[in-house]
């Protein structure tokens, strides 16, 4: 197909520039190309996907019978935890910056990241902290048991294969602040002249939202894992009662982490079904500005939730209002969210290509997470439902038919700009509902576990959980494998598609990565792209 | 708005990340400052039970003709050996008056032990009108082998206490002192108390 875009004129000089570096080792080692490091991005987390997916494969296979069929119950512990920590920090986290790498300068018409170098090394330290972290599973002490909260007491009664938790958690923290510094100065300073903020795509806002949270927070857990760290090899106490620290203390430095985590998976998820929606419903982003004040506000809320994690530690009645309230607060800018999105639906000339279908896929799934989020808000129920399968099934809800839902919808629909080929559509659809149809079996089950007071985190259940558990770890096996579907797509794309993508590629997207060729040149926006009502995102709601 | 072309870039970067770097440090110490900030916050509102106050005596605290429960509670952590429970389970008290509680602990194992109790209180804003004068609680007790030990907690309730709190539970959890130089030195060197 043809390639002609409005600037490909301005590429041609630079043709002499365009091409890769041809040593392996030159490509990906000592890459300092967006482009190049996204892909490297998105290759990890993809394999620790898969990782992380075996240990919960491990988990459910355990969980398929009552009693203990296949591990120990300390094995299964270092499962639930090692899944939690791969699957947050190595799968969905990553493959965010990827998309951010790939996309955020395409989207801007900014040449490359604003600071490649670093770029490099915020992507090379993952690979080190994860081959630490695994490793501590084949350690005499074995790898990390108490969750991947990492709860005082629990947590220090573990052997010394502690440290390297900690130093992991420490460079993956490093690598997330790289990343989110790199974001900012690109979106804050890179942008082409006349992309205003208020232009600039929604997947781009949110990132950058996304990237202050990780500069807030990300720190106040290597605080945290740092102050474990100590208590556990040089004998402080600061969550040690016995020294006169408080354990319960933990619990609030943790949460005021965590909390914003959950968004910093979830606001980019937003992000990319914002850009998928219009495009294949062939109408603009309804309220646009909306969007992007709903994403901050989520933001800010996220700072002032973090106890509702915690209904059950002791807390004063006035302390469990105020999160109680302040949680549901959430409820508002989400619905927001949910409602422009369907709105911008209404009325469409909707087709359902893959990115399409997992987009709303997306919207309705993680309705159902939000949902049950708000039932757990309730601090008064909260007590019946804390630490059960109930709140599995949540956060499984928002997490992986919510944000690992939106990755596979954005990988879908950037696929063919990035490879310069189509994808096979039967197969994607294939994928699609093969895993939308086997995450509620997963997933929709837990929910009655957990009102029936099915504890989680332990290895073994009463009887009267058996046929729920069972149903659910089918819908597991099958989830797991259809996820060797998504692969067997994206290696045909790369390798064997003979299909070429155009410029365009979507009739309905809109956005500047659609005015460069598929796939894009290896450096692209060397001069400034024109901004205009047809190379914007969102034109026509931002004003 | 503001921006730039990407030529511009290199010193505005600086500026930039030199100012989110900072954010990022601060925001470590942040997680530090928890810790000061936390037991401010804990003493201040009673928040964990632990806003007890010491006083060299009752002094001229008014006695007041309202009573409360208190319930004793006794736990040991799992990593020393001994037996430990309150001499009553409860005691009704008035409010101003200065009382006593006693409280049992045996060693049962054949060598010195020493250990440290930790304390909290509930409901957590009863602690703030709880002041103890005297408790072992404010020192390391060593146990000699298969010594049984009586241990006195002298307190009062002030009178101010909030209408509403009708029992309070007064709760210690004796924890193992791994570093005490009482058992170190030489086995057998302890008095005993009082």
């Amino acid at each position: 197909m043809s390639i002609e875009t409005t600037h490909s004129h301005d590429e041609s000089h630079d043709d002499h520039h365009d091409h890769a570096p041809s040593g392996f080792l030159d490509r990906w080692l000592f890459t300092t190309n967006h482009k190049d490091i996204g892909t490297l991005y998105l290759v990890f987390s993809l394999l620790m996907f898969f990782i992380g997916g075996s240990m919960a494969m491990i988990i459910r296979a355990e969980l398929f019978m009552p009693g203990l069929q296949l591990v120990e119950p300390d094995f299964f512990n270092q499962m639930t935890t090692m899944h939690a920590l791969i699957m947050v920090f190595g799968a969905v986290m990553p493959a965010w910056v990827g998309f951010a790498n790939w996309m955020i300068p395409m989207m801007i018409g900014a040449p490359d990241m604003a600071l490649p170098r670093m770029n490099n090394w915020s992507f090379w330290i993952l690979p080190f902290a994860f081959t630490m972290l695994l490793s501590t599973l084949f350690m005499d002490s074995g790898g990390p048991a108490a969750g991947w909260t990492l709860y005082p007491p629990l947590s220090l009664q573990g052997g010394q294969s502690f440290a390297f938790v900690v130093f992991a958690v420490h460079m993956m923290g490093i690598s997330s602040i790289m990343g989110s510094i790199n974001v900012i100065a690109t979106i804050l300073n890179m942008r082409a002249p006349g992309m205003t903020l208020l232009k600039m795509p929604l997947f781009v806002w949110t990132w950058l939202i996304t990237a202050f949270l990780l500069i807030a927070v990300m720190p106040v857990l290597a605080g945290a894992v740092t102050m474990l760290l100590t208590d556990h090899f040089f004998g402080t106490s600061f969550f040690n009662a016995a020294g006169g620290g408080d354990p319960v203390m933990f619990q609030h430095i943790f949460w005021f982490f965590g909390h914003p985590e959950v968004y910093i998976m979830i606001l980019p998820a937003f992000g990319v079904v914002s850009e998928i929606i219009p495009t294949f419903a062939r109408k603009p982003l309804f309220g646009y500005t909306a969007m992007v004040y709903a994403t901050a506000s989520i933001a800010f809320l996220s700072f002032i939730v973090w106890a509702h994690h915690m209904f059950t530690v002791g807390m004063p009645l006035t302390g469990e209002l105020f999160f109680m309230y302040a949680t549901m607060l959430i409820a508002v800018p989400t619905g927001v969210k949910v409602f422009n999105w369907v709105s911008t639906m209404w009325r469409g000339s909707m087709t359902f290509e893959t990115p399409m279908l997992f987009a709303i896929g997306f919207v309705v799934l993680f309705t159902i997470g939000g949902l049950s989020g708000l039932m757990l808000a309730i601090a008064a129920v909260d007590l019946q439902y804390h630490d059960t399968y109930f709140v599995v099934a949540h956060f499984h809800y928002v997490l992986v038919p919510g944000a690992v839902f939106a990755l596979m919808a954005g990988t879908y629909y950037w696929l063919p700009k990035w490879t310069g080929h189509m994808y096979s559509e039967k197969w994607g659809k294939i994928h699609f509902w093969v895993s939308t149809i086997s995450v509620n079996i997963l997933f929709f089950p837990q929910h009655y576990l957990g009102l029936a007071g099915m504890p989680r985190r332990i290895p073994d259940y009463s009887t009267q959980f058996a046929d729920f558990n069972m149903i659910s770890s089918i819908g597991g096996f099958i989830f797991g494998a259809s996820q060797l579907i998504f692969v067997g797509v994206i290696v045909h794309c790369v390798y064997k598609s003979r299909k070429a993508a155009t410029a365009q590629v979507w009739e309905g997207a809109r956005g500047l990565e659609w005015t460069l060729s598929s796939p894009p040149p290896y450096h692209s926006f060397n001069t400034p792209p024109p901004i205009n009502a047809s190379t914007v995102a969102h034109a026509d709601e931002a004003h | 708005m503001n921006t730039n072309s990407p030529q511009a870039g290199r010193t505005s970067h600086r500026k930039l990340v030199r100012k989110l770097v900072l954010l990022a440090v601060g925001m470590f110490g942040f997680g530090f400052a928890m810790w000061p900030l936390y037991n401010v916050f804990c003493d201040l509102t009673g928040l964990g039970g632990r806003g007890v106050k010491v006083a060299e005596s009752a002094g001229d605290v008014q006695k007041s003709d309202r009573h409360v429960k208190i319930r004793f509670d006794a736990t040991v952590n799992s990593g020393l050996p001994w037996v430990f429970e309150a001499k009553d389970k409860s005691s009704w008290v008035t409010l101003g008056e200065m009382t006593e509680a006693w409280y049992l602990a045996m060693n049962p194992a054949d060598q010195a032990i020493a250990g440290h109790a930790i304390y909290n209180v509930t409901p957590p804003e009863a602690s703030l009108y709880f002041v103890k004068t005297e408790c072992f609680c404010f020192t390391e007790q060593v146990l000699q082998a298969n010594e049984t030990k009586e241990m006195p907690v002298y307190y009062f309730i002030q009178p101010d206490l909030p209408e509403h709190i009708k029992e309070i539970t007064l709760s210690y959890t004796f924890y193992r002192d791994e570093n005490s130089t009482a058992v170190a030195q030489a086995a057998g060197s302890d008095s005993s108390p009082e």
